[in-house]
């Protein structure tokens, strides 16, 4: 037994007692932190889950103190940032954390996501994990397009124009909805209020309430790792897995690493580049929004843009908002579309591999297309990176079915 | 609990309570949910804001167009010029409704050939029917793209005539919406109202 092991199992007295006797505090932490026990072979690829909350608390933290400055009507919101950048001491420093935090967040939440991909991480039995993730991605979204209008902008203005009124091509009761959406005829003051509430109280709240849940979905069934192999099968005389070390202190130190390099990343952007050239913080926003006139080249955030580009490759209303909307909710049913016996990359045939491989370069490509005007051979390009993204989850259930696997070993591994 | 006791439960009325309270209790829920849901209907105050408003054209040239907001919405009023009209009907075998037959699209009186009261006021709504992006004035013609003068979208590539008629194989579906207008005088122009004496 190792010396933390022996502290947590003796018997208490004192101050830790009285707590535990009313609340499960020793009982909890044993459960989620000092006795989970996670594959001792996680790689790189097993940080991005621990950076996504970091930088929701980033977000949160930055986010409270900025409300504290910012003013949710269009009269004063642009000023009201322009206030915090210029005037606020270190003002800039928390708008910049904020704005380069939104962008963190999908590129760490994306490469959460891929190597839930690459290692089959949403196969039985965590097939719910994986849901409650896809819904906080879903809630995600929502909560950067709701605060991307706050800096009423040109780009914030235009933006939420387009992204609204996308639910007008829904037949019938369209041009109602986009009204009830924004709450007047056209995007106003109104909709800066009530999207203002939704960024600050609505969305985060059920972020958190996510999160929780999706930690503790992952507890009961516990973590997967880069073999795909369920750990607990094979148990030593303690009742802890051979293959598992602790959650605190093993996994943490390591995580501890990766939060250091992580922070390094993050700084060197809100110190040197917050805006990104144009792609964190888009150039037509540094204008206040006028209402008479479409900057002349309109796209949302890199993150938005795999899923905008296939909105643009489709030349009729409403089956662009259906594929749109569609490309967005199909990895929600990758637990059932992959058929396959083996969970991890490493164990897959030839099949899966070219078909994941395709996948990544035609998403990557249509993030680059949604930026690009809508033209000629982006289209054309965007046209056919849409096919290859659909058809690698609809024909999924076939590949996946007949492609050579690999045996997969009783224990875990390490490469390299 | 004794087995005698359990036999005297009347699960029946056990059943019936539960499933009433239930019934009753969603019930509830859903009448408290108007007022939270109607409060995000567009206000009193954003209805009164969305009053008519009155347009000067006195001084408007022709070939001159000036961007008005009424409730809150880009209207483009353009006085076309003798040549724009001219050239209209060459648009028609490239538009995808040159006859304003979606009827949402304007109201009765912009059924014609120029979509306008007058035929050299047009007054349409500045707003893309794709995903509401303001168009941009491309007035100048271009014959070898077939092309009479009209609106360009910057946002999709969406094209309109200088009626706001739409040209086919672009992604905005309809063509750009007239409001309700009329005419108070000679040199003014009222956006939002039809009725009343004109």
């Amino acid at each position: 037994m190792s010396r933390i092991e022996a502290e947590v199992g003796k018997p208490k007295g004192g101050l830790m007692k009285w707590i535990d006797d009313r609340f499960p505090f020793t009982k909890t932490m044993k459960y989620h932190v000092t006795e989970y026990y996670a594959s001792k072979n996680f790689n790189f690829w097993y940080v991005f889950g621990v950076l996504a909350m970091v930088v929701l608390v980033l977000q949160l933290v930055t986010g409270i103190f900025l409300t504290m400055n910012y003013k949710p009507s269009a009269e004063e919101a642009f000023a009201s940032v322009e206030y915090i950048m210029r005037d606020v001491e270190w003002g800039w420093l928390i708008r910049y954390m904020h704005s380069t935090g939104a962008s963190f967040f999908f590129i760490v939440v994306y490469l959460h996501m891929y190597r839930a991909m690459l290692y089959g991480s949403y196969k039985k039995p965590r097939e719910l994990i994986w849901i409650i993730g896809m819904l906080i991605f879903l809630v995600l979204m929502a909560e950067a397009f709701a605060g991307y209008l706050l800096p009423w902008g040109q780009m914030s203005y235009w933006g939420a124009q387009v992204i609204i009124s996308l639910f007008g091509a829904i037949p019938a009761i369209g041009d109602s909805l986009v009204e009830y959406i924004r709450g007047d005829y056209s995007i106003s003051d109104i909709t800066l209020n009530r999207f203002f509430a939704l960024h600050v109280i609505a969305l985060p709240l059920a972020l958190i309430g996510l999160v929780f849940v999706h930690i503790v979905a992952l507890h009961e069934v516990g973590s997967n790792n880069p073999d795909g192999i369920e750990i607990k099968k094979l148990k030593g005389a303690d009742g802890v897995p051979l293959d598992g070390v602790a959650f605190h202190p093993y996994h943490t130190s390591k995580d501890l690493v990766a939060i250091i390099v992580f922070l390094m990343i993050f700084s060197a952007v809100v110190f040197f580049a917050p805006e990104m050239g144009g792609y964190f913080l888009e150039h037509a926003n540094f204008e206040p929004a006028n209402l008479r006139a479409t900057p002349e080249h309109i796209a949302p955030v890199w993150y938005f843009t795999p899923f905008y580009a296939i909105l643009r490759a489709v030349p009729d209303k409403l089956w662009g908002f259906i594929l749109f909307g569609t490309s967005v909710i199909l990895p929600l049913f990758l637990p059932w579309l992959d058929r396959s016996r083996v969970k991890s990359i490493r164990y897959r045939g030839s099949l899966y591999k070219s078909a994941l491989a395709l996948f990544t370069v035609s998403f990557v490509a249509l993030g680059w297309l949604g930026m690009q005007p809508p033209d000629g051979v982006y289209v054309v390009v965007a046209r056919l990176c849409a096919v290859v993204y659909f058809a690698f989850f609809l024909l999924m259930p076939y590949y996946t079915s007949i492609d050579k696997t690999k045996p997969v070993p009783e224990r875990v591994v390490y490469h390299g | 609990m004794t087995d005698d006791e359990m036999d005297q439960i009347d699960r029946n009325r056990r059943h019936f309570l539960t499933i009433a309270t239930a019934v009753t209790g969603l019930a509830g829920a859903g009448l408290v949910a108007i007022p939270f849901l109607s409060s995000l209907k567009p206000s009193a105050r954003a209805q009164a804001l969305g009053a008519p408003v009155e347009v000067p054209i006195g001084s408007l040239e022709p070939g001159a167009m000036v961007r008005v907001l009424w409730r809150g919405k880009l209207i483009f009023v353009l006085h076309r010029t003798e040549t724009m009209l001219s050239l209209l009907p060459d648009n028609d075998q490239y538009l995808r409704d040159p006859r304003s037959e979606v009827t949402e699209q304007q109201p009765p009186y912009a059924v014609n050939e120029n979509r306008s009261v007058r035929p050299e006021i047009l007054v349409v709504e500045g707003a893309c029917t794709h995903l509401g992006c303001a168009p941009l004035e491309k007035f100048e013609v271009i014959p070898a793209e077939h092309w009479n003068g009209g609106f360009f979208c910057p946002c999709h590539g969406s094209k309109f005539d200088l009626s706001g008629r739409v040209y086919k194989g672009v992604p905005a579906p309809t063509n750009l919406r007239v409001p309700p207008y009329r005419f108070v005088r000679d040199d003014l122009l009222l956006i939002g109202q039809d009725t009343g004496a004109a």
